[in-house]
């Protein structure tokens, strides 16, 4: 105590500054670890919001009838969600139809042929790409896709329609599809390349029978966030698509999607706690089911590829 | 073994192809090159022409009346878009006041404090998983929490609950580009710090987050010109189609650009469509440069480290 006393304003101010370093410390670990678990009560806010709606939605109408009729006609009541399904899975297999093939072959592009120089002008470009917002790609597929389609191959296309929104979605889509891919692509081992050309392999070779296969779980994991971009999208098929549901069309006919159903109803007057109103609810949480499956596959993908190499 | 016997019929594929001429293979070879150089032009291509048909529909409306002026039924040829470019600016400050610290927040506490313990493994899928949740899911999540349940402190489809629904959306994007800019950091740096006595918190004021901000930058911006051009989320949670005051205050209703965009694509009339086009390339000027500075900025910071 006795030393203490004698240099007491040292210790002191010293103690004092720790003691408000040591609260700092913990005030700040406290708020990041808040900042972090705020995701968390994210995802609980969407199931709980999610469920709660579509549970009061299902006191009305049996699940049986959501998944298995093929009637959806909001105003008399028939809810089948099928029809809005086929419509959100028919644009998405012509976004991948395209997206897939393109995206890939420009992956490989970019890791295994393009020259520097080049590479660092075209990744930004696709990334510009995967900026452009929704509804301008909605606003080409309408105003330019379609009529292009009228006056050459379709002469019978509807004004809205499945094939130009889904060909644009996958031009919104080839940016997801090839940086995934890339990486993948790119996290082959040098050695496997330099092996296949000691064996007098010739480039295109080594490209599709040797890199391609060994990042192939890589290249599942980006078409799979593909896809269900693809299902997510919500104003290329609101303004390309249609809003009429139509279950088994062609794709040169307009057919509602998931997504587009739900922008349809909360852009008109519908009364909170009508069953329209809870509908969209109900709907939303198909679409978020079928998301989630393809995330955490596409993760699991992901995760395969790192740990191999 | 039986493999001879299928030889003949697999030239092209499989072991047996170094049975083809070398002259088959180099064409082949030279044929795929033009196919990946070609399809990874597509997408530029596909940009050019994009912007090149939005510029030609919009090039009879755009004009400076057009940023000043609100949007018009009477006389649609002299409406204009200035509501909607006033409520997305106040989206975007406010989008990125809520976003950044708590994204910033995340990323720290989950690359310098967390240690692998099964929450912080399921923090980590969480993210992931959230960040390929549809926008528009986020809407209905707006919806239930900001507009009804929270009404009272966001005054229900105010521009503040339109911000805190699409701080949510970009908060993945924002987490995972400041991790891999942490990451990038060398634990000298922390050791450096630590050995001068600093606490862990000094150590990531003064020496980590200034390290790290030009790589989370570049995320922040690429995540909020997202926000800004997002439609479908502030559609579900309440975005004015046409209202006849400029958003002032943040428990004011808003119009934004994407949203305007999407209502004049929806009415027949020409007129309007061309307002349409216009609006689209005033949006795809801003969101062109603010994306070019971003990509500018990665690259400029990579070439240094």
């Amino acid at each position: 105590m006795a030393i203490r006393e004698g240099t007491r304003s040292g210790a002191e101010a010293w103690e004092r500054n720790s003691r408000g370093r040591e609260a700092r410390e913990r005030v700040m670990k406290f708020l990041l670890t808040a900042c972090a678990y705020l995701s968390i009560f994210t995802t609980f806010g969407i199931v709980i919001v999610l469920f709660e709606e579509t549970s009061r939605f299902f006191l009305e109408v049996s699940p049986v009838e959501f998944l298995t009729s093929t009637q959806w006609a909001p105003p008399q009541g028939e809810f089948g969600v099928l029809p809005l399904v086929y419509g959100t899975l028919m644009a998405t297999v012509i976004a991948i139809g395209v997206a897939l093939p393109v995206g890939l072959l420009t992956a490989i592009y970019l890791s295994e042929y393009a020259p520097r120089g080049l590479r660092r002008w075209l990744k930004p470009a696709l990334e510009i790409l995967a900026g452009v917002p929704t509804v301008v790609y909605g606003y080409f597929a309408l105003t330019f896709i379609t009529p292009l389609f009228r006056e050459s191959v379709f002469p019978g296309i509807e004004s809205f329609n499945a094939i130009s929104a889904g060909l644009i979605m996958g031009m919104m889509i080839i940016p997801t599809v090839a940086s995934v891919s890339e990486d993948a692509i790119y996290a082959v081992p040098l050695s496997l390349r330099e092996g296949a050309y000691a064996l007098g392999a010739t480039r295109r070779e080594t490209a599709t029978k040797i890199v391609v296969p060994a990042a192939l779980s890589g290249i599942v994991a980006a078409v799979i966030l593909g896809i269900s971009r693809a299902i997510g999208e919500t104003m290329i098929v609101t303004i390309a698509m249609g809003a009429q549901a139509n279950w088994l069309g062609s794709p040169l006919d307009g057919m509602q999607a998931m997504t587009a159903y739900i922008v349809q109803v909360v852009g008109g007057e519908t009364p909170r706690g009508s069953i329209t109103y809870e509908s969209i609810f109900a709907v939303g949480s198909a679409l978020f089911l079928m998301t989630l499956v393809l995330n955490l596959a596409s993760y699991w993908f992901v995760r395969r590829y790192r740990e191999t190499y | 073994m039986t493999r001879g016997g299928k030889k003949a019929g697999r030239q092209e594929s499989g072991g047996p192809e170094f049975k083809a001429s070398m002259s088959t293979r180099y064409g082949l070879d030279k044929a795929f090159t033009a196919l990946v150089t070609g399809a990874a032009l597509v997408g530029v291509v596909v940009l050019a022409l994009l912007l090149a048909d939005v510029v030609r529909d919009g090039s009879t409306m755009l004009s400076p009346e057009f940023l000043t002026s609100f949007p018009s039924q009477v006389f649609p040829e002299k409406g204009g878009i200035y509501p909607a470019l006033i409520g997305s600016l106040w989206l975007l400050g406010l989008t990125g006041l809520i976003s950044v610290p708590l994204g910033l927040g995340a990323a720290v506490y989950l690359e310098e404090y967390a240690e692998d313990t099964r929450i912080n493994r399921i923090i980590e899928i969480n993210i992931s998983n959230l960040a390929g949740v549809p926008s528009v899911i986020y809407g209905l999540l707006g919806l239930g929490i900001f507009v009804q349940l929270l009404a009272p402190v966001t005054g229900g489809g105010s521009v503040l609950t339109g911000a805190l629904t699409l701080s949510l959306l970009i908060l993945p994007v924002i987490i995972v580009a400041t991790r891999e800019a942490l990451r990038a950091i060398p634990g000298s740096i922390r050791e450096g710090g630590y050995a001068l006595g600093a606490t862990q918190w000094e150590v990531i004021w003064s020496h980590l987050l200034p390290r790290a901000l030009p790589g989370a930058l570049t995320g922040i911006i690429l995540a909020l010109s997202r926000a800004v051009g997002e439609a479908a989320p502030i559609l579900v949670v309440g975005v004015s189609l046409y209202q006849t005051y400029v958003t002032a205050g943040p428990f004011d209703g808003y119009m934004a650009l994407p949203t305007q965009i999407y209502d004049w694509i929806s009415r027949p009339q020409q007129v309007f469509q061309d307002s349409a086009a216009a609006g689209i390339v005033v949006a795809m000027v801003v969101l062109l440069l603010a994306n070019s500075f971003a990509i500018w900025l990665r690259n400029r910071y990579q070439q240094r480290s």
